[in-house]
């Protein structure tokens, strides 16, 4: 069946702050852009962040992007891409001043700079001069305040933005790349070939693979789902990042940057137990390793509840004027989820699933990366990926609190740039076949056609709770290995589950079951390579393999969607500073 | 939730699906708090869809700042995902946000609610070239943008206010207001003069009647009067 074509110079799929930057970009050059969102662009997870955004401003006290450089090589323990973190690093600073200028209301200091304050792991003067004031602020509302700018940014750009369309898969054009993008019209339902000369994935995470996390319902990482169905490789999936502070219970985020402030974790016996584990950095410790620290509290009994099953962020201490104009937000959320007023009590919290490390390899102009059949690296003609659904990769193992937002705003521009340069030196518009065309339709129709089956439901919770169990905080051989199984047998499941309604207007059901499919391929690529990296590094913690292995696992792994796996070297050659030294992280 | 807390209650719920329906309809339903995983309204629509998926309703972050699920519970807008449970009756009325068209069950039509938002020229303007680093602004220059500049889109205000409902192409409305203070108010943005002449019409600002709905239900706990105002005393200074 023959669908209506629209050609684009660019499509952008993500309205989150990755794809509204590098739609800026483009929209601002007079491009013929399109950004899909499947949410009212202000309604995707951005608006969410709540901390900062990492920039050597040297607003404080002096700063250097180097040493911000350094810190997230580190933070990532060592598995961050020295070309990438380079370039990211050192243009933060404009990246930053470029959203102030845009309007993002940052607080500010008393000379009228923008405010930065302590986050975790960042330090001066390459980790001995003790910790750094490197994150901007907009009270803790900062990804809110970046978004908004960003969608008002757009606004007045005149960008062209699809908001509530839905992206089902990747077009393959007839070279082998990529040629554009089936997408629906959520209002109406109806289907559309998007034509693009660059396709861009910025969609964001997917969180919802857990039963617990910090992550919107919509963080169902469609784009990795994609990349994958085309045949492309996502790379480091087992390095999920578990935020040391959701609150109990309920998975809703409290900032890094209540830490940063001043606060502090306690157990059960009022200890601030950060100061046994962390003497140096203490509660501004990365976070995987706060995480850990506070999962070893509640293992040994040491947690709060019956079944020590939480921990506390006590904030009281920093008094009423601190709390209502740097963190309002939290009080707010704490009052709302937790039932207490931090102004008096302390938060109940506990770690808790929050940014996928991992995604679509890619190099620091965004371009998609695959691994070919001699184990090459190979540009995806046509193929953008930016932000948290990107891999390219600047957090490693394990990122930095407030590297994320600059990471999406950072490539997000790197990505429109490179693709305007591209557009300027005359790309030809990809072609597809129609069979290119019907292929990237089967699976729409699969779920439109069968009627009988399993509901999305049922296999959804039942994914998410094998997540949960086995490949958590702490992992071990024994139970991932079944685990791996149950998500393979689920997996057959879904296959045959159905839809019972196939209605046409705003068919959320449709949408979530779609989504499912691309949260099952993450799980099971979270799993397999989860179960084949047999040391600890980084967010990936394992009873079993205790130990870091540079000789064996310092190195990128790419994984296909029926299992196999590539390596690929971790970049150790930036283009202008000496190259960081490999060495074990300090507490 | 305990079972001392366990209750039984009625969800009365507006269902719409142009698909097949001719016209709407409410659809009861029973939930016992028991199934519900969670404290807030959106926890109970969740119950609610397992059984019917059918049921129509936009969400994403469920922690109050994304804005996608404003709704019409018991006769009042709010934001399934931060209303408690514990605070609604045992019967329970949900309609889509009053005064825009119904796309499907609790799913409106947003545009002329954004229509209105853009016509406020909500982005910094500043004809200045940009400094090297950022525009200086001091703490109580930025101070004047707290109480605007949170605000989530999420339309509880203009939706519950009967001006918007009879003007709705002609009257900002509250949330638009709210955002045309926020740039009006800005130390780094002089387009202030364009700005108020482009507001200065009958309708724009002056068919704010000052009835409050808009502060009653702001799940942000924003004053969009209070904003509308200050734009009415500087477009009087102006006149003078
Ligand atoms: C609660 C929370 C707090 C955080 N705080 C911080 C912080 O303080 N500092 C920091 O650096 N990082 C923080 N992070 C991380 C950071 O916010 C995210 O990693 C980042 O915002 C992701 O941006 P993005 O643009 O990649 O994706 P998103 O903002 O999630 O946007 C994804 C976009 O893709 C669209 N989309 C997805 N799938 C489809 C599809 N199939 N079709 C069409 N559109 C689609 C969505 O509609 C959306 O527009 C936080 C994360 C969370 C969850
Ligand atoms: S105060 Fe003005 S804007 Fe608010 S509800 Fe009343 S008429 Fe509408
Ligand atoms: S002012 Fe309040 S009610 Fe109105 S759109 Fe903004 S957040 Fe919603
Ligand atoms: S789901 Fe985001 S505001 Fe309710």
């Amino acid at each position: 069946m023959s669908i209506p074509e629209i050609a684009f110079d660019a499509v952008i799929i993500g309205g989150g702050g990755a794809g509204l930057r590098a739609s800026l970009q483009l929209a601002g050059a007079g491009r013929k852009v399109a950004v899909l969102s499947k949410v009212f662009p202000t309604r995707s997870h951005t608006v969410a962040a709540q901390g900062g955004i990492n920039a050597a401003l040297g607003n404080m006290e002096d700063d250097d992007w180097r040493w911000h450089m350094y810190d997230t090589f580190m933070g990532s323990d060592s598995m961050a891409d020295q070309d990438a973190i380079e370039y990211m690093c050192k243009n933060a600073p404009q990246t930053v001043y470029e959203l102030e200028h845009m309007g993002l209301p940052f607080s500010r200091l008393e000379n009228g700079r923008i405010y930065q304050r302590a986050f975790g792991g960042q330090t001066r003067d390459f980790g001995k001069g003790g910790i750094a004031h490197r994150t901007c602020a907009a009270a803790d509302r900062t990804g809110h305040a970046m978004l908004h700018t960003l969608y008002q940014q757009n606004i007045k750009a005149k960008a062209n933005i699809f908001s509530e369309w839905y992206a089902v898969d990747l077009v393959k054009s007839r070279n082998g790349g990529i040629a554009g993008v089936i997408a629906i019209n959520m209002e109406t339902g109806e289907t559309v070939y998007l034509n693009a000369k660059a396709t861009i994935l910025a969609t964001g995470g997917a969180g919802r693979i857990y039963e617990s996390t910090t992550n919107a319902f919509t963080n169902t990482g469609d784009g990795p789902g994609m990349a994958m169905r085309a045949g492309l490789p996502l790379q480091d999936m087992e390095m999920w990042q578990f935020h040391p502070t959701g609150i109990a219970g309920v998975g809703v985020l409290i900032t890094e940057g209540v830490r940063g402030e001043g606060g502090y974790l306690l157990n059960k016996d009022g200890e601030r137990y950060m100061e046994r584990y962390s003497p140096q950095l203490k509660d501004l410790d990365c976070r995987d390793f706060v995480s850990r620290s506070s999962m070893m509290e509640m293992r040994e009994g040491r947690g709060l509840g019956p079944k020590s099953d939480h921990v506390l962020l006590k904030l009281d201490h920093l008094g009423e004027e601190i709390i209502n104009t740097r963190l309002p937000g939290i009080r707010e959320l704490a009052k709302t989820f937790a039932g207490v007023d931090p102004l008096r009590d302390p938060i109940p919290v506990v770690p808790t699933c929050h940014y996928m490390m991992g995604g679509i390899p890619t190099n620091y102009h965004g371009q998609a990366i695959t691994v070919d059949n001699d184990g090459k690296d190979k540009i995806v003609d046509g193929l953008y990926a930016i932000g948290e659904c990107a891999c390219v990769s600047v957090h490693g193992a394990n990122r930095l609190g407030a590297n994320s937002l600059l990471d999406i705003v950072v490539f997000g521009r790197a990505s429109g740039i490179h693709v305007g340069e591209r557009l300027v030196e005359g790309l030809d518009m990809p072609v597809a076949s129609r069979d290119d065309i019907d292929a990237a339709q089967v699976r729409l129709n699969r779920w439109n056609t069968t009627t009988d089956g399993e509901s999305v439901e049922v296999i959804r919770a039942e994914m998410r709770k094998v997540m949960q169990e086995d490949f958590g905080v702490f992992r071990d051989g024994e139970s991932m290995a079944p685990g791996l199984k149950k998500l393979e047998a689920l997996q057959e499941r879904l296959q045959h589950a159905a839809l019972k309604d196939k209605s046409e207007v705003f068919n959320f059901a449709r949408f979530e079951a779609l989504e499912l499919d691309n949260l099952m391929e993450i799980a099971l690529s979270t799993a397999r390579q989860a179960n084949h990296r047999t040391e600890s590094r980084g967010a990936h913690s394992r009873f079993d393999c205790p130990d870091r292995d540079d000789s064996k696992w310092l190195k990128h792994i790419a994984i296909f969607a029926d299992g196999r796996m590539a390596d690929r070297a971790v970049n150790m050659k930036p283009n202008e500073v000496e190259p960081l030294q490999v060495k074990e992280r300090e507490h | 939730m305990t079972e001392a807390q366990a209750r039984k209650l009625k969800v009365s719920v507006y269902r719409y699906n142009p698909d097949k329906d001719n016209k709407p309809y409410m659809q009861s339903y029973d939930v016992d708090t028991q199934l519900v995983n969670g404290q807030m309204l959106l926890d109970v629509l969740h119950v609610i869809r397992v059984d019917d998926p059918t049921l129509g309703f936009r969400q994403s972050c469920r922690e109050g700042v994304c804005g996608s699920d404003g709704m019409n519970i018991n006769g009042k807008n709010g934001l399934a995902c931060v209303t408690k449970i514990v605070d609604l009756p045992n019967k329970i009325t949900i309609r889509p946000l009053p005064g825009l068209p119904v796309v499907r069950d609790l799913i409106v039509d947003m545009s002329q609610f954004y229509r209105q938002y853009e016509k406020a020229e909500p982005y910094l303007q500043n004809d200045q070239p940009a400094p090297a680093k950022e525009r200086l602004q001091s703490p109580e220059e930025r101070a004047k943008l707290d109480g605007l500049y949170e605000c989530i889109l999420c339309a509880c205000c203009s939706t519950s206010c009967p001006s918007f409902w009879w003007n709705p192409d002609k009257f900002l409305g509250p949330a638009a207001l709210l955002q045309a203070e926020r740039f009006l108010i800005d130390s780094r943005d002089n387009a202030t003069e364009e700005r108020l002449t482009a507001l200065d019409d009958a309708y724009k600002v002056f068919r704010c009647r000052s009835i409050m709905n808009c502060v009653d239900v702001c799940p942000k706990g924003l004053n969009p009067t209070k904003a509308i105002a200050a734009i009415r005393e500087k477009l009087i200074q102006e006149g003078t």
